[in-house]
């Protein structure tokens, strides 16, 4: 299954990506497993995931339009 | 005082019929609380103030400086080295003399969180830590009052409406979209990434428009909802969110648990928490504290200072059950082994126990003395 992913935040600086497309994914899990392989420094990131808008906090199979948004806390004000 | 709907003041706002006279006494009723006198805060404050939001709380305790001023719009070159609140309340004051303001020119902590916050309807994050934002979050949980986060990372910015009751579905809070803080030096502050002022000047002023809606009951409001803005390439990003059953055993219950809950220590890790020895000779006098030397046994210089047991970081793991006070210590010759020595115990303990390095160890300590 292609993934269309959005990073935002600091995820954007540690991947130098703001969007990327992936393929073969079938959940969630394993596309962050894949992220964990390619950028390591994303292991220890903290981050919401967001399917579609809205937010998902489990292992989520993929079918369709998958649009995947990592979103980490921000702290500055 | 004057009747704010006949208020010249007010009156082109009234013009607006989702407003109107009706909207204008809600805002003339309603109680803001704007926690950290900031970029956030500061136009937050200008808006809330100039639409006549009847008593608004401002909680810093920080003063002003040079570097404040590109983003910080209440503040000029005379207030450099003046309290932040107690001057945004003085300008406030020249805005709009018709309101009441409240100044708290402290440090919010959980020992008086609750006590100031429970005086208002709507909580306004303006704050620059996720310590505080914890424990706001949790405090509004606690209190049952409406959250309005916003928060920015270098050209982007983050806003939400938190807790807020609705018929359809459960208050979303803080901790169900980041159940967890992110470690220290994971997320880097405005000073270490850099901000430009216009950015926390469009999210706070989207903070009090979302405030004014809230109040006045007009449009819809992010509740549920994150709204990230990215100040480079203007996209916006919207997404809904979930209440989480297991986010809200992370909240303490009750103003004692609140009361008694480390949130700097929460978002902290504890390889992060080495101390000075000013700062050890000042915990000596704690109750329940352990001070740990896992230097090999025999190694010089004996230290005489304070009480301590030895445990050699090479027989550490093993040796755990010897530890079983609350507050933990660990020294060494340079401050390296006890780092290392801290992040084992702090991988046994978790966050159970206070976990705590002595930086360039009995090296640091003795030149100290």
């Amino acid at each position: 299954m292609q993934v269309h992913l959005t990073l935002f935040g600091q995820l954007a600086d540690i991947t130098g990506k703001t969007e990327m497309i992936l393929h073969d994914i079938p959940d969630t899990e394993t596309l962050i497993k894949t992220l964990h392989e390619m950028y390591p420094l994303l292991i220890n990131a903290k981050y919401a995931i967001a399917l579609n808008k809205k937010v998902i906090k489990e292992n989520t199979i993929l079918s369709g339009d998958n649009n995947i948004a990592l979103l980490p806390p921000f702290s500055g004000g | 005082m004057s009747n704010p709907t006949k208020n010249d003041r007010y009156q082109r706002q009234i013009s607006l019929k989702e407003l109107g006279e009706i909207g204008q006494q809600k805002l003339k009723n309603a109680k803001v609380l704007v926690i950290g006198a900031g970029g956030l805060g500061c136009p937050a404050l200008l808006y809330l103030a100039g639409a006549g939001v009847g008593r608004i709380g401002i909680v810093d305790f920080d003063i002003v400086s040079l570097s404040n001023l590109h983003r910080q719009v209440l503040f000029s070159v005379n207030d450099i080295g003046l309290s932040k609140a107690l001057r945004a309340g003085d300008v406030l004051e020249q805005i709009n003399p018709e309101i009441e303001i409240i100044v708290f020119n402290e440090k919010l902590s959980n020992s008086n969180a609750l006590e100031i916050i429970k005086g208002f309807d709507i909580i306004l994050d303006g704050t620059d830590n996720f310590a505080s934002r914890y424990m706001i979050n949790d405090a509004c949980v606690i209190l049952k009052k409406i959250l309005v986060y916003g928060a920015i990372s270098r050209f982007e910015g983050q806003l939400a409406v938190f807790n807020h009751p609705s018929e359809t579905n459960t208050a979303v809070n803080y901790r169900d979209l980041f159940p967890v803080a992110p470690a220290d030096g994971e997320v880097l502050n405005c000073e270490e990434a850099g901000v430009i002022g216009v950015l926390p000047g469009i999210i706070g002023t989207m903070m009090a428009n979302e405030t004014i809606k809230l109040i006045t009951n007009i449009g819809n409001a992010l509740i549920n909802r994150l709204l990230t803005y990215n100040s480079l390439n203007n996209h916006f990003f919207e997404m809904e969110l979930v209440a989480i059953p297991e986010t809200s055993k992370m909240i303490p219950e009750g103003a004692k648990a609140f009361k008694a809950f480390n949130y700097d220590w929460f978002c902290s890790t504890s390889s992060a928490f080495e101390l000075r020895p000013e700062e050890v000779q000042r915990m000596m006098q704690e109750k329940n504290i352990q001070f740990v030397d896992v230097r090999e046994a025999g190694e010089a210089p004996q230290v005489n200072d304070f009480e301590h047991i030895n445990i050699p970081l090479s027989r550490l793991q093993e040796q755990i059950p010897e530890i079983h006070a609350e507050t933990i210590v660990l020294f060494c010759q340079s401050g390296k082994r006890s780092a290392g020595a801290a992040e084992i115990l702090s991988k046994h303990f978790g966050k159970s126990r206070k976990i705590y390095s002595l930086k360039d160890g009995i090296a640091g300590w003795q030149k100290s003395k």
